[in-house]
């Protein structure tokens, strides 16, 4: 986890004006602030085929034929996907990665965020880079990227056997396995998804199909030796090491571990599974009739059904409490515990904990504006952008990154600014 | 003879009514439980609405499409259905028979009307099998199944048809006209006869989906 | 039972995957295999169709293919089933190889799917469903045509129908986008903007052969003042030949894949571009596979798209189209959606004159490309155009009360109805709305 303790949690509003940005340059693509709010960044246009980044109103004298997907890491470096003389990089708070690749996409940071991972195109090759260093070997396609939380390693689902199209029954012996830093398992696949990494990096689980028809999910190489009809990403237990996931039976979901049934297979759907921090409990996003969305924990379901979906799991960091969004028509609704926060609205972002579990904050959509909302009383603020609220350690006050009228604005607001 | 006509008309058409009645409870029951437990989903799209819209649009004839494009075949479909149904429920000497066992009596067809009734059902009845016959594109899809439920259907109006006017043996004819009409209704619940029960029901889901889900007309 | 006159066969080159698959078959494997599927795959639905069906044959004149074969029965809806799933369930599930790949031949490539029959039969059976059924007994077989077949390993390796890989994608967006700048300096294609008002998808033969429709949706977009974004990640492909091929663990995993795309970027509405069959998938099929009663995120098919930006005046038109056209209603969205009269919205406000071909809104003839038969390959392209004379009828119909552009607003219509118009020399250029719009627009400097 990012420390925040050494943030700057006193001084009550700092503004960054935006608009003379959009004066200065061309256009000014979507903002994004830090995670501790200092910095707002954008990729901005100076002229044609010439892109920079614009931080706190500074763009440096680096110029890219284009940059795209900026955005901050945990630790508050910015970062942004970069291209000069048709060839790709990353660059990282100003410093460009020293090697450049065909593409790179889909960049990951860990939880730190001092490692950040992209996928690469080389040559028509296909792999991942980490910190700037490309895998010594590189797949002839290469799916589902993943990061371990320590950022140490990566991983991707490979194409390890050439096959052309239209060559459905070479496929169909299994063209596809992971590859853990490079490193393809042995065993191949039809297909491989979803491949995710324990926490320190040192196991691989992934979903995999062994034909057409027989799904499982694969240990470090190994199948399970149980099959389903189908599966759905694995978890790591954050402690022993067992992997889980979503299997279907017969038309319904339930949970297995280490390839037996944990959850009966009762479900009209189970996923986004996430442990409890601890993980002493087990919650899942689930259709327990066809058509209605609710969580359950360790199988049981909540009461509380939504006709849409119900997304962004999160536990308290103490596991005591659990909160998720939910979707009903166009009305997204926060829920903790299984109770409904009054107040709809027209967007919900992933709900944050304060860190004694006591509060829940959540970045909202109402009436046009963005808005903080917290406990479910809504802040006054009425925002053109807003970004995920963070509690102080000690969980008395919220920080606030917004943008109104054309000023960015980061706000340490005392808890006592959402009651009623 | 007295003996088969007691035994026809009475505990052969208990156990024809008890069939039918029992058996139509039975399809049903079975039927709902069966989607319950295999495809549940279908409760959630079905709509009274869209299904009586649905229903009631197809009951019309010339109302749909294809009804518009076989005349004749609407025709003789609507006349026959109409005629099946409605004659042996409003014929008198129907209605005797139940005034005098239960002592329940309801308004009847003259018996011409119900003469002509009877005679469009079995002409109905021909122009089916001709064209089962002869129209190609049912004549492939037919099986000896089809020629038995249209004789099954067919025989009560025609013995009906004979008995009445007593043109053969009158008791041979009327014991062979009730025990027809017994196997008519026996067999309703238990054979492709049965979209009597079903047709309004696949009608009402399909007139869902496309209402409900589709915004669009089933017909 | 009746002897039926010999079938009208298209000629046919060898499908190869369907050949292989046919030789690697067994009594034992096809018996247990279309038992399973019967008994624990089905239920109530299947057995009420099948005991229910009269054997009327009202359903014959609903198919194209029977109409276009000068009403050879062997292409009646109901005659399908016959030579099918009748059979099946008749001999429980002991049927031959060869009448395996002869059912995968029908199912596949004689019936498009278009539901055009349940609008047909009195008893409103769903016809498409019963061959649905027999896909998947296909399927489950693994004799599932070649091409599709392909396509369906496409959908599940990159969750895209074209084997298009993780870098070409953004890669096509970021090059569309550069394009565009020339005519609109500030255009952009945003990828990734959490909170957009709306995702936009497309089928990956976008990117990978008709970039252009990209370039005009974003024209469109852009003149409009849209709030719009796309997935820079997998999830960008609304497409589903799996839907198709009766592989529908992979249909699920798609469209997931696609929700969970609008979910990640917090839209509040999916709009997808000028395509029937993904429609379909997104909005009716998929949706169910994984419990959604309806679309979690509201789906707006890009037909319902250009009538609101049209209604509400967001797009301008400098001038209506002068060239006479007609409007082909795509079954996906019209029998499907409900979006014919919004067509005719869009197509009366773009052009001076239209030409209705009949029948149409939703008794409109199917192109015979869809329902997964286009992918079917070249095998199979002069089954679709033979069996879609009708169609050409109906084409020759309107080009003979004038009109002289056909527009189709679907991909699969659009290809299908290309090789129609094509083999029979109608003679009519075939264009999306979009690109009527494109042309006819406002452009902003």
């Amino acid at each position: 986890m990012t420390d925040s303790a050494n943030w700057d949690w006193d001084s009550g509003a700092k503004q960054i004006p935006i608009t003379p940005w959009r004066e200065r340059f061309r256009w000014v693509e979507e903002p994004n602030a830090s995670p501790d709010g200092e910095r707002v960044g954008a990729v901005v246009n100076l002229d044609e085929g010439e892109f920079a980044i614009c931080i706190n109103g500074e763009t440096g004298d680096q110029v890219f034929d284009k940059a795209w997907h900026l955005r901050f890491t945990p630790s508050g470096k910015w970062y942004a996907l970069v291209s000069e003389m048709a060839e790709w990089t990353v660059v990282v708070d100003g410093q460009t990665w020293a090697q450049n690749f065909g593409y790179v996409w889909n960049p990951l940071t860990c939880v730190s965020g001092d490692h950040l991972a992209v996928a690469v195109q080389q040559e028509m090759q296909y792999g991942m880079a980490l910190d700037g260093v490309l895998w010594e070997t590189t797949y002839a396609n290469a799916t589902y990227f993943a990061l371990s939380a320590d950022g140490q390693v990566t991983a991707a689902a490979v194409q390890v056997a050439a096959c052309d199209s239209a060559e459905v029954h070479k496929f169909q012996e299994g063209t596809f396995s992971a590859a853990i830093a490079g490193n393809a398992w042995e065993n191949r696949f039809v297909n491989v998804w979803q491949p995710v990494l324990s926490a320190d990096g040192s196991r691989l689980a992934a979903e995999v199909r062994l034909n057409l028809y027989d799904y499982t999910i694969a240990v470090d190489g190994s199948p399970w030796p149980q099959t389903f009809t189908s599966v759905w990403e694995p978890s790591f237990h954050p402690s022993s090491g067992a992997v889980v996931a979503p299997v279907r039976i017969k038309g319904k979901w339930g949970m297995a571990q280490d390839g037996d049934l944990i959850w009966q297979p009762d479900f009209v759907q189970v996923w986004r599974q996430v442990f409890r921090p601890d993980g002493g409990k087990l919650a899942a996003v689930v259709a327990p009739k066809y058509g209605r969305w609710t969580l359950a924990v360790d199988g049981r379901a909540w009461g509380t059904l939504f006709r849409d979906m119900v997304t962004d799991v999160v536990w308290s960091p103490n596991g005591d409490r659990l909160a998720a969004l939910g979707k009903n028509g166009a009305s997204w609704h926060i829920i903790v515990d299984d109770k409904i926060w009054q107040r709809p609205f027209a967007m919900a972002w992933t709900p944050v904990f304060s860190p004694a579990g006591d509060h829940v904050a959540a970045k909202v959509e109402i009436d046009g504006h963005y808005s903080i909302a917290v406990d479910g009383r809504l802040w006054s603020g009425r925002c053109e952008a807003a970004w995920n609220p963070v509690f102080s350690p000690a969980g008395d006050k919220l920080l606030v990154k917004t943008i109104e009228e054309g000023i960015y604005h980061r706000r340490v607001l005392p808890l006592t600014e959402f009651a009623d | 003879m007295h003996a088969v006509y007691a035994f026809v008309s009475g505990p052969l058409a208990w156990l024809a009514f008890l069939l039918f009645f029992g058996g139509i409870c039975y399809r049903l029951v079975r039927l709902l439980w069966e989607v319950n437990r295999t495809e549940k989903f279908i409760f959630s799209y079905m709509s009274w609405k869209y299904s009586l819209r649905s229903i009631g649009r197809w009951l019309i004839p010339f109302g749909t499409a294809n009804w518009r494009l076989h005349p004749g075949l609407t025709v003789a479909t609507f006349t026959f259905h109409i005629c099946l149904l409605v004659t042996p429920v409003f014929l008198l000497s129907h209605v005797v028979l139940w005034d005098e066992a239960f002592d329940v009596s309801w308004w009847t067809l003259p018996d011409g009307v119900a003469d002509v009734m009877t005679v469009l059902v079995i002409v109905c009845c021909a122009y089916f099998l001709i064209r089962r016959l002869v129209t190609p594109e049912v004549k492939f899809v037919t099986t000896a199944s089809d020629f038995v439920i249209l004789a099954i259907v067919a025989a009560p109006f025609i013995t009906g048809f004979l008995a009445y006017h007593q043109w053969f043996a009158y008791p041979v004819m009327a014991i062979a006209h009730i025990v027809s009409g017994e196997i008519m209704l026996a067999a309703i619940p238990f054979t492709r006869l049965s979209h009597m029960i079903f047709s309004p029901l696949t009608r009402a889901y399909m007139g869902s989906e496309f209402g409900k889900v589709r915004h669009a007309r089933d017909w | 039972m009746a002897k039926a006159p010999a079938k009208t066969e298209p000629s046919q080159a060898l499908d190869q995957g369907l050949a292989v698959g046919v030789a690697r078959l067994t009594p034992e494997k096809i018996e247990s295999t279309i038992r399973t599927v019967l008994k624990s795959e089905t239920g109530a639905r299947l057995s009420t169709y099948v005991e229910t069906c009269i054997h009327c044959g009202l359903c014959a004149e609903a198919c194209h293919y029977y109409l276009s074969h000068d009403n050879d029965p062997h292409y009646a809806p109901v005659g399908k089933v016959k030579q099918t799933l009748w059979e099946m369930i008749k001999q429980k599930g002991r049927v031959t190889p060869e009448f395996i790949e002869k059912a995968a031949i029908i199912a596949h490539t004689e019936c498009n799917l278009c539901k055009r029959c349940a609008q047909y039969c009195p008893f409103g059976i769903d016809i498409a469903y019963l061959m649905l059924v027999v896909r998947r007994i296909i399927h489950k077989l693994g004799c599932t045509p070649l091409y599709i077949q392909d396509t369906a390993h496409s959908h599940s390796v990159t969750m895209n129908q074209m084997w298009v890989k993780g870098d070409e994608w953004p890669d096509t967006l970021q090059w569309q986008e550069e394009e565009a700048q020339a005519e609109f300096e500030d255009l952009r294609i945003p990828l990734d903007v959490e909170g957009a008002e709306i995702m936009y998808s497309v089928i990956a033969p976008e990117p990978k052969f008709q970039a252009q429709l990209i370039y005009q949706a974003a024209a469109i977009f852009h003149a409009a003042g849209v709030s719009w974004t796309m997935p820079s990640e997998l999830g960008w492909d609304n497409s589903d030949m799996a839907m198709f091929t009766g592989d529908n663990e992979i249909m699920g995993r798609i469209k997931r894949a696609h929700y969970d795309a609008a979910i990640r970027l917090k839209v509040k509405r999916i709009v997808m571009g000028e395509c029937g069959h993904a429609f379909r998938s997104v909005y009716d099929v998929g949706n169910r596979w994984l419990g959604w009663e309806m679309p979690p995120i509201p789906i707006v098919h890009a037909i319902d798209f250009y009538y609101e930006l049209l209604k509400e005046g967001r797009i301008k038109i400098t001038k209506k189209y002068p060239t006479p056209i007609t409007l082909h209603d795509p079954c996906n969205v019209v029998r499907g959606g409900g979006l014919h009269e919004k067509a005719r919205y869009v197509a009366h406000t773009l052009c001076e004159s239209v030409v209705e071909m009949t029948p149409n809104r939703e008794h409109n003839y199917c192109c015979a490309a869809g329902g997964g038969a286009i992918n079917c390959g070249p095998p199979y392209k002069q089954t679709r155009i033979s069996g879609n004379r009708i169609k050409a009828e109906q084409l020759f119909a309107a080009k003979t009360r004038g009109a002289q552009v056909l527009i189709a607003p679907c991909h699969n219509c659009h290809s299908g109805l290309h090789d129609i118009v094509h083999h029979y020399g109608v003679g009519l250029d075939i264009k999306f709305f979009g690109d009527l719009i494109y042309e006819l627009m406002e452009k902003p400097a």
